[in-house]
């Protein structure tokens, strides 16, 4: 599973998307920020100083409970604002200094879907992901069609092409979210809490695409989630965030231990380690 | 997958071109001197190329000095707010908005009005003091209808109902007190109405008039691929690259000049800006680059049309322009409601 040392490349075929710039990796270094209310009002630290890395082909997990910072790494990693100290690369360059279409080309983030003002079909959502690529008033080009086709293709959405945004239901609009963000042609792919409206079934889904995703195509991918199972299963780093702080960084099995976890999450918890060299949480005895 | 394509765009304007020459074509028959439609389409033809052989002087004053002035302005009128309303849903991810109901026609009309008041005779003040006096209400109305630093839907209608009544309310008090002034009559200004005086020599006129239109709304359709990722989200828009802050500015200036375009030569008319852009995204889907243009010819068409009736079912009389576009506007637009848009 981990393909983090990985060192054949396995040939992309020309119809399935890559990131295009290869070697990309992320780099945090030191990087916190903080946040006044009001220019008099003294600043509150919402994430300290954190530093990790990720390569190509490898797929980090950011775990903590709520507000631990997570929503602002992920603000800070999206470019959308510049962190207070350290600096944060992809491909070398700072990404506060990345203009926005340059920044939409190399980092694409999923969120939770807003709510469409007029509604719109699949193959018009997924196109969307191709607005970085051109002028400001662009008209799409047949590489851009076959672009987005490839990407639906890639999350296994082909079917639903013609279908209306609002007809589908919560897997299927995860996996067309994530096919625009596919057609942006990113090297770093950010999800925010993607696994949230998804049952068991959907979220297990979610999470092996995006392994292969990463493993097959050569994706930098980060997850903000809670699901600590799914991300010890798949991850191959994870970012633990606690109070605004970054506790530890590592592969799971050297960050799940079983106090720090119980501190974290404030509950009683017991850590397995599987045959595979993945750790397992389960509820602890005393609860 | 069939994306749009700047041919299927001219295509569709092309047809709806057609559409709006048929109307101005009836329009140009309507009247109290009748002309048939082929010595109409014959004199426009003969005006085009200039030769004017075998065509009767008085087809031609009444065709080119008194009905297609009118006509010319029921096509910049309807087209200014059809494009403005088009802005305004986009800008304010609201798909109620239009320059009547947020008030901001009211707010032109008022700037217009104190020109008229303060500054009579100087050239083009009138369009500046409608155009300032709708961005200052877009602006107010904006900020009204934010609850908690978010732009709320149904605060932000609320607003701009009360900000166009406090705003009649203001034109009628000046109305009243300030009678005798050359200043049109308050249903010009509250109802909207193509009858006004036209100047002498309009051309010069229109030309400047349509430039600014030209310049508006090219400004807004430039920025029809961002309006189209901003209508799926402001924040998915940025992380897309899309500049909105600044998309948002264009827009909100644009739209503004639009209005005050439109009010200062036709006084407030209602519904064209929110009509005209649901029946072409009903039509022809919600794609920004293909519904700015077909609203701008849209608009046209039904302010053309509107006019017409306006000037004929009760003729000789004439209602104001602005009852019929309320008269037709109102229910269908009741009806759309109904009705899934798609």
């Amino acid at each position: 599973m981990n393909a983090a040392t990985g060192s054949g490349a396995p040939a992309t075929s020309p119809a399935i998307l890559s990131p295009r710039t290869p070697g990309v990796r992320l780099k945090v270094e030191q990087a916190s920020y903080a946040y006044a209310a009001t220019d008099r009002s003294a600043p509150k630290f919402t994430l300290g100083p954190t530093s990790f890395e990720a390569n190509q082909r490898e797929m980090v997990a950011i775990l903590g409970p709520n507000a631990s910072g997570k929503s602002t790494l992920l603000t800070l990693l999206a470019g959308m604002a510049r962190p207070l100290s350290g600096r944060i690369e992809v491909d070398g360059v700072e990404v506060s200094m990345l203009d926005l279409r340059t920044r939409a080309q190399r980092i694409a983030l999923v969120q939770q879907e807003s709510e469409l003002l007029f509604p719109l079909r699949v193959w018009e959502y997924v196109l969307q992901g191709r607005y970085p690529y051109g002028k400001r008033l662009r008209f799409e080009s047949e590489e851009d069609c076959l672009l987005a086709g490839n990407a639906l293709a890639q999350v296994g959405a082909d079917a639903l092409r013609d279908r209306w945004m609002d007809q589908l239901s919560g897997g299927e609009k995860q996996r067309v979210i994530l096919a625009r963000a596919l057609a942006q042609q990113p090297s770093l792919l950010l999800l925010d809490e993607p696994t949230q409206h998804l049952d068991i079934g959907g979220k297990v889904e979610l999470l092996r695409r995006l392994r292969r995703l990463a493993d097959d195509s050569r994706y930098t991918v980060l997850v903000v989630t809670h699901e600590l199972n799914l991300a010890a299963e798949f991850s191959d780093r994870i970012v633990l965030l606690h109070k605004g702080k970054c506790l530890r960084v590592g592969t799971p099995a050297e960050v799940y231990d079983r106090a720090l976890l119980e501190e974290v999450f404030e509950a009683p918890l017991d850590v397995e380690m599987r045959e595979s060299g993945r750790p397992r949480v389960i509820l602890g005895g005393n609860h | 997958m069939r994306p749009l394509t700047p041919r299927r765009v001219a295509w569709i304007c092309a047809g709806l071109g057609v559409v709006l020459f048929a109307a101005a074509v009836i329009s140009l028959r309507m009247g109290a001197y009748p002309i048939s439609v082929v010595d109409i389409v014959k004199t426009l033809f003969s005006g085009a190329v200039g030769h004017w052989e075998g065509i009767p002087s008085e087809y031609r004053s009444i065709v080119f000095n008194i009905r297609l002035p009118r006509i010319l302005l029921g096509i910049l009128v309807g087209a200014s707010l059809s494009t403005a309303g088009a802005g305004f849903q986009a800008l304010l991810r609201n798909p109620l908005a239009d320059p009547y109901v947020l008030g901001v026609s009211s707010g032109a009309a008022l700037g217009a009005i104190i020109s008229l008041i303060v500054a009579p005779h100087t050239p083009g003040a009138i369009q500046l003091a409608a155009f300032a006096g709708a961005a200052a209400t877009t602006a107010a109305v904006y900020f009204l209808g934010r609850r908690g630093g978010q732009l709320d839907s149904a605060t932000l209608l609320l607003a701009g109902i009360v900000a166009a009544s406090f705003l009649s309310a203001i034109i009628m008090f000046l109305m009243t007190t300030l009678s005798g002034r050359d200043l049109r009559g308050m249903a010009f200004w509250l109802m909207g109405d193509l009858g006004s005086t036209l100047p002498t020599n309009p051309l010069p006129w229109f030309e400047g008039l349509f430039a600014v239109f030209v310049l508006a709304a090219g400004a807004i359709y430039a920025t029809s691929s961002d309006l189209n990722l901003i209508l799926t989200g402001e924040q998915e828009a940025r992380h897309l690259g899309v500049n909105v802050h600044r998309v948002k500015l264009v827009v909100y200036i644009a739209a503004s000049v639009l209005t005050g375009l439109a009010v200062s030569v036709s006084g407030t008319i209602g519904y064209v800006g929110l009509l005209v852009p649901h029946v072409m995204r009903m039509m022809f889907g919600t794609d920004y680059r293909l519904l700015i243009p077909t609203s701008a010819i849209g608009g046209a068409i039904l302010v053309v049309l509107a006019d017409t009736l306006a000037r004929s079912v009760v003729s000789p009389t004439e209602l104001p322009v602005g009852a019929m576009t309320a008269l037709a506007g109102a229910p269908v637009f009741i009806y759309l409601m109904r009705r899934r848009v798609r």
